[in-house]
């Protein structure tokens, strides 16, 4: 990048100093990007790339010397395996239930601080803790909260039905995953309110007064003028925090480390090639959950049909 | 004037409760004795709390086993986070000074694949990264772990930055050079701290990232020689694997989830712009 710069093509009637002064612009604009540019493909295109052609071979580092060249042949066992499919579906269950409710209560919050004049600071400080807490943390703190011996739940909730003291939250699939599930929506939801409330301010008060005079009532004013104005921070809110639930690991390595089938694909991606030391097929699935996250960031975008750069500014 | 109903007020409560009960919840268990917890102690407070898991921690008692691989491991978290913020936070303003002022062929490339590394899933390459870093000597380094950490906070950087860049009145540095200061005064006297709320903001954020990183932090180191403490917490199990230490954990989850608040308290407004900086502008 810093060896090679590409002459910035000008227009013939562009006079000739400012042709200069642009390509020198140009020079030092690639200069200035190139350590940062050089770094993210070194770290992440290269690694990618040679998991590319890892995943074609059997390769196990604990029998090296049986290295060979099996084409396709690890991505149809994955694909052929169950275990895979319901990691998948799992992975999919907990990013649907955990935005959708991130979604709900984040938005409910944001409008509880934006409406809010008093202890602003205080407000912001706490909700800042959980996004600011160690994943690990906060597993960590959920999983003794949930615990049959030394948590609080069983001993507050018994008098809703289904919970009593004796309670097994880590005992069956379901229990095991909404425990999980409440770990992540619990450290992320201030994330999402954070994004929304963004969101939220800049939507101008007199639009909403207009409506008001109007005889708009409050769920009239959310739906016909609050929610289409949001429509760009709900975008990048769910699409941030859907890729990032997708990849879900640490509260399910801490919490359950997988039992009760709670395996997410982050997980059995990490079990396969570096626990099982098997990076072939470690590999395939690497490059399997990375098309995943394409087509998952695809989809949402698709779905909420806003141009990102847009939403972001960078047009 | 807005007035505060008292729906606002129930919301307000109800978000401090659902922020801080699970702090208030590990900070009870700290107290709780090793014990206590062994047998079973399910209601909130302790029964008599104890300083004792923090002086295990810590390293003050004569037992020292558990406080030399976690005081190893609180080293390593805050020797690599550090390093890992200062390199990201230098390339990322080189990056985003030249994405905010200059027009140059590429940016678009640049300002794309830092969105994707942002989205990428991460897992995907540790068995990769493990592979080459076997052959580098870089596994179970401090290294092998700051490579990747400044790469993957990059993204963010870059965007937090670019977004405070583009509100810079950059014409008053000539304003100034104008009125008789050289370039250097121009740009320590006056650009320096315009854009130094936005460079401390992206390091702040930076720093969360590699203080709970735990992925790589797994997958790249096998001793205290390297492991943060997420990883080491996570190999934490005590004397017997069916009964983990709770109070234990507690305790260090509690001694470093301290940085993080005193962070929190210290920068509450600074961390909100940067989280939200060109997310909503559209």
């Amino acid at each position: 990048m810093t060896a090679t710069t590409i002459p910035r093509q000008t227009t013939e009637a562009a006079p000739h100093v400012a042709s200069e002064r642009s390509a020198a612009e140009n020079r030092l604009g690639q200069k200035l990007v190139a350590p940062a540019l050089i770094m993210m493909l070194l770290v992440t295109a290269y690694p990618m790339l040679q998991a590319l052609y890892l995943s074609l071979f059997r390769y196990r580092l604990t029998t090296p010397d049986d290295k060979g060249f099996v084409g396709l042949g690890n991505y149809a066992t994955i694909l052929t395996d169950s275990l895979f499919w319901k990691d998948t579906l799992n992975t999919v269950v907990i990013m649907v239930v955990t935005v959708a409710v991130e979604l709900v209560i984040g938005f409910a919050f944001a409008l509880v601080m934006h409406r809010i004049i008093f202890a602003r600071g205080v407000m912001r400080t706490s909700i800042l803790i959980p996004y600011g807490i160690i994943t690990v943390v906060s597993a960590f703190a959920w999983q003794f909260t949930f615990s049959i011996n030394n948590g609080w739940v069983n001993a507050w909730f018994s008098w809703l039905p289904g919970i009593s003291a004796t309670t097994n939250w880590y005992g069956d699939h379901w229990h095991a995953m909404f425990a999980i599930m409440v770990s992540e929506i619990w450290k992320t939801t201030p994330f999402m309110a954070l994004l929304l409330l963004a969101g939220l301010s800049q939507i101008s008060e007199d639009m909403l007064e207009a409506a008001k005079v109007d005889g708009a009532t409050a769920w009239q004013r959310l739906y016909k003028v609050i929610l289409p104005n949001m429509r760009a921070a709900i975008m990048v809110a769910v699409l941030f925090r859907a890729l990032d639930a997708f990849r879900i690991f640490d509260n399910i390595f801490i919490m359950t480390k997988g039992a009760q089938n709670t395996e997410s694909s982050s997980f059995l991606t990490y079990r396969q090639a570096i626990e099982q030391f098997q990076l072939g097929l470690g590999s395939a699935l690497s490059v399997l959950l990375f098309l995943t996250t394409l087509l998952v960031a695809y989809l949402i975008v698709k779905l909420f049909a806003v141009n990102l750069a847009q939403a972001r500014g960078e047009a | 004037m807005r007035k505060t109903g008292v729906s606002t007020y129930i919301g307000f409560v109800v978000i401090l409760v659902w922020c801080l009960l699970p702090i208030a919840w590990i900070v009870s268990l700290s107290f709780k004795s090793v014990a206590e917890t062994t047998v079973g102690s399910p209601q909130f407070l302790p029964e008599h709390a104890t300083w004792d898991n923090y002086k295990v921690l810590l390293g003050m008692t004569p037992d020292k086993t558990a406080s030399h691989d976690f005081l190893l491991a609180l080293r390593n978290s805050f020797g690599i986070s550090i390093i890992a913020t200062f390199l990201a936070v230098i390339m990322a303003t080189l990056a985003a000074y030249a994405i905010a002022r200059l027009e140059f062929k590429g940016k678009r490339f640049v300002l794309s694949l830092a969105l994707a590394i942002a989205m990428f899933p991460v897992v995907s390459l540790v068995g990769p990264l493990f592979d080459m870093w076997r052959t580098f000597h870089l596994f179970n380094t401090w290294p092998g772990l700051i490579i990747p950490y400044m790469t993957f906070t990059l993204p963010l950087a870059i965007w937090v930055l670019s977004a405070f860049f583009r509100e810079i009145p950059w014409e008053m540095e000539q304003a100034a050079q104008v009125d008789g200061a050289t370039s250097w005064q121009a740009f320590r006297k006056v650009i320096v701290p315009l854009a130094a709320p936005g460079v401390f903001t992206a390091a702040i954020l930076t720093f969360f990232f590699a203080w709970n990183e735990f992925v790589l932090a797994l997958s790249l180191t096998s001793t205290t020689a390297s492991r943060t403490v997420p990883a080491q917490m996570s190999f934490f199990v005590g004397p017997d694997p069916f009964n983990p230490p709770y109070s234990q954990l507690a305790t260090a989850s509690v001694i470093v989830t301290i940085p993080v608040i005193i962070i929190v308290l210290l920068f509450q407004r600074r961390i909100v712009a940067g989280l939200t900086s060109g997310a909503v502008k559209g």
